[in-house]
This record gives structure tokens, C-alpha cells and sequence, in this order.
């Protein structure tokens, strides 16, 4: 039964992808992925809820390990797969009538969305850092042709990069993960790559060799998580790939690189003090921080300025990793969600933006508000809900990672991101407010899509902006599990 | 095998990895650099031979011939059927940084290799460990051929570099990370350059060319 519960948010996808590979993008098909997601959330929640009564469970001879870091991710991606392959017929349907897409690319686009969704399962689950290394890997082989789906130049050229930069990055991780392992073997106990097993063996490590292991992986699943410095396929990939894969990168791809860092971090803190991890992390962070408010603030395509926001929250997230305690811990547990929603639903509306109006530059967007309200008050609401305004949970999170950040030793680097968010969120708020107030331009060629905001792209959007206000008001019986999961990375029980 | 046989085949093999890796940093005959890849190949596969040797481990022989076909047989092979399909491009024209600078900073990061893989080699001091510096070189030399080359081909053989590099750092670390790990890490590289070779293709279909010098659409 437990086996079967751990299995399932790999094996959902799985039966998804083989379902598209046999019948194709056909009317009876169309919403398989999105009942896959429902699947894969619901078997999230249930996992969440017996590990919050029994602990950690492990399955297939001790290959699979979720404990509540891994089922808070299992929800992460189950929700914000959710929204994504909600609005995703609406999408599909739309390229396909504007000739952008055909059946045939609809089709592989839902196979390798669900086999997409199967990798990043498989990369929370894992108890072995080598198997958590081969399935963010292999998340990278299979978004590729998501990237290059239009196969215009650019996208060609944002695919190109995206593999390259990536590939390489996470080559620098697998080389981490063979020197832990090799400081690993010499340790008194031999854990070798099980997370758990190195977590709690810590103390045996060689620091020497763990110190360059925990810098290499930590940079390298960072080029994931599209922290600096090797963050430059993400504005470009973003930008290009369809918009529920955007979404789906954004809101969940991001974040699991993020929690493998999380779990390296364990090691580290205990291995190597806490002072060495938190360094790298910090700098990251500010890095990052920098360079996202530098590009926003003369950005002109608004899919780029979606994209450098991730890493503006990404940056947070690796900041609040680097004050660690746990409300810092919880914070960005639940900054992971909140962004995952609300970036979630803004590039899914970006996506039926540059549907309906056939470019992505700020500038030639004018007066949406009045041609697409629906759609303009979702984008609105949802920039509202990124740049931190209450009730919505970005708020929560940031204060909380404000507060452990100005209780910690970072207090000048908290600051000094603090600062760099004001700045960023001025600069989301100017492009947005002109994209969607003002008059409508004249003339024809505005409108190549129907107005009409499709029914599943409509509950995708409202539906993920109610569920980030709701857990901005109430983080209800999530707080157990951000708690649980929080204790899990500090390495306490 | 003797002790001074063994220390002498590992230190051949390893010398051979460093060799060609400055080789393909020398050379802009894209056809060469393809050739001398598959020779690197070979050494790599020699070299985990050599240990399997040492230790009598059927395993590591099995990893060894595994090696052999994917690196020495199956990825060449690949990058041969790409340069075949690219026409008539097959010189690396114009790299950012010119041969003679290139060889220079080989040197460079072989002696940052040799400076960084201190603690690694004092953890547990014995002639595999002794050689781990060159591997973390070849990471280093397939690091710089990947920034600095402009064709894709050329990008694509320092990403092999780096992969080699790391493979042999690996296995003269003499941990083997389990089966499943090995496989999965053999069949991501594999399914990567795949997905290059791939991307290649459609960049000549729609660019009419792999200098990477035309992916310009893209930037702040």
C-alpha cells in the first residue's frame, strides 16, 4: 500500500504519457493530463497526511524516501500541474487554429509534459542523491523539445542554450555528488549516497573534500534553479517554451532544484558548520537579487520580465536557505508554493496575451483591461500577488523571511534585498499598469485569437489566484508540514 | 599485475587523457578533433581497465567495455554523422580565444587542477587518487572549450570533455556510486547529446548554419 502511495506521483505521468503515445491529441484525450495532475495532487495530499502521523516512508528496497520535504514538493508540483494542464487544451486549441502548432505537436507536447511531471516526482522522492542527479537531468532532456516547440529561430536558439548551459551546469552536481560520495566512503559507516543516511552521518565526513563536493553541487543544481552565475538560459527558455510549460518550469521546476540544494545544505551545515553553505547561498542570493532589478527595470517583453522575477524569487528562497531556522525554513517552503502559484497563473495569462494580441513587447500591448478584462484583472491581481500585497501568500512568506533575516546574522544582506525587491516591484508594477490600462491601439492586425477567455484557461487562473489568497490568510493544515519539513533541512529532529 | 605495472599503465592511460584533451584545444580541424575524442575514449576505457585489472572486478570490465562502446564507438560516431550533415563548415573558424592563448590556459588549469584537488588526494593517498588532478584538468580544458568555441559541433565535444573528466575522476576516486547511478548518469549523457545533435539539425534548418555567432535573436 505505502509502496503503491510512494509510486504513484511517478507512475500517474507515466501511464499519461503512455496514454498520449497511443491514441494521441484527440477530443476523448484532451483532458487526461489534467486528471494525471489531479491524480498526482491527490496522492501528494494522502502521502502528506500519513507522514504527518507516522514519519518518513520508504519504499522499493530503500530507493524511494519521502519524508515531509519530499511531500510538500509532491504537492508543489501536483498544484501548480494542476493549473498548468487545466489551461492547457485552451492553449493548445488556440496555436493549433492559429496555425502555430499541429495535432501531431499537441500530441508530444502532452507526452512530454507528463513525462516532465514524472521526473520531477522522481527527483523529490529519491532517497539517493546520484538518482535525485539523474532525474533533474533528465527533466532538462525532456523539456528541451518543450523549449523549441515552435521551432522559430528563437526558439531554436532558447533550446540551444537552455540544454547547453543546463547539461554543463548539472555536470559541475554530478561531479559534487561522485567527490561526497568519495568522502562518503571513506567516512566511519560508509553511508554512501543515501540522503538520509549522509544527513545523519555528517559528522564523519573529510571537510576538505566535502567542501569542494558541497560548492560544485550547490552551483550546479543553483544553474537549475537559475540563481546566478549561471542563470542565463532562463530568461530565454522561459520566454520561448508554450505558456502551461513556462508555467510548469516557473512554478515547479525552479523550486525542485531548489529542494535538492535544500538537502545538501543538511549535509553541509553539519559536515562543514553552518557559516560555509550560508556564504555561497548569500552571495548567490544577492547576485541574483542584482542582476533580476538591473534587466527588469528597462525590460520591453513581458514573458523576460516574468522569467528575471523567478529569479528574483528563487533568490529569496536561496536567502532565506541561507539564514536557515525554522521560521526562515518554513518561509520559504511556503514561498515556494505562493510563487509557484501566482507565477504559475501570470504565465499562463502571458500566454493567452501573446495569443491574443500576437507580440510580446510591453510597449505594443496598450489598454488590455478594456479588450480583455477577465484576463487583464487575473494578470493584474496576480503581479499584485508577486510583488508581496496581502492577503496573498508571497506577503506571508517574505514577511517571514524578512523577520528571520533581520533576527540573523544577515541583517545588512536582508536589507539590501529588501531594498532590491522595492526596486524590482516598481518596475513589474510601471510595465504591467501600461500593458493593461490606458486606451486600446487603433487599427487592424490587434486581434488574430477570439477574445473570450477559454473556460479552462478562465478556472486556471482564477482558480490558482484564489488558492494563493487563501493560503496567504490561512495556511491552515499545511502549517504542520511546513513545520515538519522545516525541521527535516535543519537536520534536528 | 605488479605494483610498478599497474602504477605505470595508470599513469600511461592518464597521460593520454591530458594529451588529448590539449589536443583538441590545439586543433580546429573539426574532423581531427572528433578523431582525437574517440582517442580519448579509448584511454578513458583503458584506464577504468586498468583498475578492473588491479582489482579483478568483473563489474568494473564490464564497465570498462561499456565505456569503450559508448565513448570510444557511439558518441564519435554521432558527432561524425553531424559534421557529415553540416557541409562544408567543418573548421573551427574563429574561437574567442586564439590557439596559442588557448594552450597557455590549459596550463593554467592544470596547475588550479592540480592546486584544488589537494584535499582529495590526501583523504586517501594511493597511485588512482595521485591522478585525480588529471581528471578535474579534462573537466577544467572541456569547461574552456565549451565557453570559448563557436561552432555547435565544437561546444558539443567540450561538453563530452567535461563528461569524460568526470567520469574519470569517478572511477580513479574508486567509489562506485551503484548500478543504477552508473547507468542513469551513462544514459543522460547519451540522451543529451542526442537532444544536441537534435537541436544541430533544426539550427541548420532554420539558421543555414551552426556558428553560434547567429544566435543573436536573444538578449538584454
Amino acid at each position: 500500500m505505502t509502496t503503491l502511495l510512494l509510486l504513484a506521483p511517478i507512475a500517474i505521468p507515466i501511464l499519461g504519457a503512455l496514454c498520449y503515445l497511443a491514441a494521441g491529441w484527440r477530443p476523448a484525450t484532451t483532458w487526461v493530463s489534467t486528471i494525471s495532475a489531479a491524480l498526482v495532487l491527490a496522492a501528494a495530499i494522502t502521502t502528506a497526511v500519513a507522514i504527518a502521523r507516522t514519519g518518513p516512508h520508504i519504499a522499493l528496497a530503500g530507493l524511494l524516501r519521502v519524508d515531509a520535504l519530499s511531500a510538500f514538493m509532491l504537492i508543489v508540483i501536483g498544484a501548480v500541474a494542476l493549473l498548468a494542464t487545466t489551461a492547457t487544451p485552451g492553449y493548445l486549441r488556440a496555436e493549433i487554429a492559429g496555425g502555430r502548432a499541429t495535432v501531431r505537436a499537441a500530441a508530444r507536447h502532452s507526452v512530454l509534459v507528463q513525462l516532465f511531471l514524472a521526473a520531477m516526482a522522481l527527483a523529490v522522492v529519491a532517497a539517493n542523491l546520484g538518482v535525485v542527479w539523474v532525474a533533474i537531468e533528465a527533466t532538462t532532456i525532456v523539456t528541451a523539445f518543450l523549449v523549441g516547440q515552435r521551432r522559430t529561430r528563437a526558439a531554436v536558439e532558447a533550446a540551444w542554450k537552455y540544454v547547453v548551459i543546463c547539461s554543463a551546469g548539472i555536470a559541475l552536481a554530478l561531479l559534487g555528488t561522485i567527490l561526497l560520495n568519495y568522502a562518503s566512503s571513506r567516512a566511519p559507516g560508509a553511508p554512501g549516497l543515501d540522503l538520509a543516511a549522509l544527513a545523519a552521518g555528517a559528522h564523519g565526513l573529510d571537510p576538505g573534500v566535502t567542501r569542494i563536493a558541497v560548492a560544485l553541487l550547490i552551483l550546479g543544481f543553483g544553474t537549475k534553479a537559475g540563481l546566478a552565475p549561471l542563470h542565463a538560459w532562463l530568461p530565454d527558455a522561459h520566454a520561448q517554451a508554450p505558456a502551461p510549460v513556462s508555467a510548469l518550469m516557473s512554478g515547479v521546476l525552479l523550486s525542485v532544484a531548489f529542494s535538492a540544494i535544500l538537502r545538501v545544505k543538511a549535509i553541509s551545515d553539519v559536515a562543514l558548520g553552518t557559516g560555509f553553505a550560508r556564504t555561497l547561498l548569500a552571495v548567490m542570493a544577492l547576485a541574483s537579487l542584482l542582476l533580476a532589478a538591473s534587466l527588469l527595470l528597462a525590460q520591453r517583453d513581458y514573458k523576460r520580465m516574468l522569467a528575471y522575477s523567478s529569479i528574483e524569487h528563487l533568490a529569496l528562497v536561496a536567502l532565506g536557505a541561507a539564514i536557515g531556522g525554522p521560521l526562515a525554513l518554513a518561509a520559504i517552503l511556503l514561498h515556494i508554493l505562493g510563487h509557484g502559484l501566482t507565477k504559475g497563473v501570470l504565465f499562463l495569462g502571458a500566454g493567452r496575451i501573446l495569443q491574443i494580441t500576437g507580440t510580446s513587447r510591453i510597449d505594443a500591448v496598450r489598454g488590455l483591461g478594456t479588450r480583455a478584462p477577465l484576463l487583464a484583472g487575473c494578470v493584474g491581481l496576480g503581479i499584485l500577488a508577486l510583488i508581496g500585497l496581502p492577503p496573498f501568500s508571497v506577503f506571508a512568506s517574505e514577511l517571514g523571511i524578512a523577520r528571520a533575516g533581520f533576527a540573523s546574522a544577515l541583517g545588512w544582506v536582508t536589507a539590501a534585498a529588501l531594498i532590491l525587491v522595492l526596486v524590482i516591484a516598481a518596475a513589474l508594477v510601471g510595465h504591467t499598469g501600461r500593458m493593461l490600462l490606458g486606451r486600446p491601439p487603433e487599427g487592424p492586425g490587434a486581434a488574430t485569437a477570439t477574445r473570450r477567455l477559454p473556460v479552462g484557461t478562465a478556472i486556471a487562473l482564477v482558480g490558482g489566484l484564489v488558492a494563493a489568497a487563501v493560503l496567504g490568510i490561512a495556511a491552515g493544515p499545511l502549517a504542520t508540514l511546513l513545520h515538519l519539513a522545516a525541521t527535516t533541512v535543519l537536520g534536528t529532529p | 599485475m605488479s605494483e610498478t605495472l599497474y602504477v605505470q599503465l595508470l599513469d600511461l592511460t592518464g597521460g593520454a587523457l591530458l594529451l588529448t584533451a590539449v589536443l583538441i584545444l590545439w586543433r580546429r580541424e573539426l574532423a581531427v578533433i572528433i578523431r582525437v575524442f574517440a582517442l580519448q575514449g579509448l584511454a578513458l576505457a583503458a584506464l577504468v581497465a586498468v583498475l578492473a585489472a588491479r582489482d579483478a572486478s568483473l563489474e568494473l570490465w564490464l564497465v570498462a567495455v561499456g565505456l569503450l562502446v559508448l565513448r570510444a564507438g557511439v558518441l564519435p560516431a554521432l558527432l561524425r554523422r553531424a559534421l557529415a550533415a553540416a557541409g562544408p563548415a567543418r573548421r573551427e573558424t574563429r574561437p574567442l580565444v586564439n590557439v596559442a592563448a588557448s594552450l597557455l590556459a590549459a596550463a593554467v588549469l592544470t596547475l588550479l587542477a592540480y592546486a584544488v584537488s589537494q584535499p582529495l588526494v590526501e583523504l586517501a593517498p594511493s597511485a588512482a587518487t595521485q591522478a585525480i588532478p588529471v581528471g578535474l584538468t579534462v573537466v577544467l580544458i572541456g569547461f574552456f572549450v565549451l565557453v570559448t568555441r563557436r561552432r555547435a559541433l565544437s561546444q558539443l565535444v567540450g561538453f563530452l570533455l567535461l563528461d569524460n573528466g568526470i567520469t574519470a575522476v569517478g572511477f580513479l576516486t574508486t567509489a562506485g556510486a551503484g548500478l543504477v547511478v552508473e547507468l542513469g548518469v551513462s544514459l543522460d549523457v547519451l540522451l543529451a547529446v542526442l537532444v544536441l545533435q537534435i537541436l544541430t539539425t533544426r539550427m541548420r534548418e532554420t539558421f543555414g548554419d551552426t556558428d553560434l555567432d547567429d544566435l543573436r535573436e536573444l538578449h538584454d
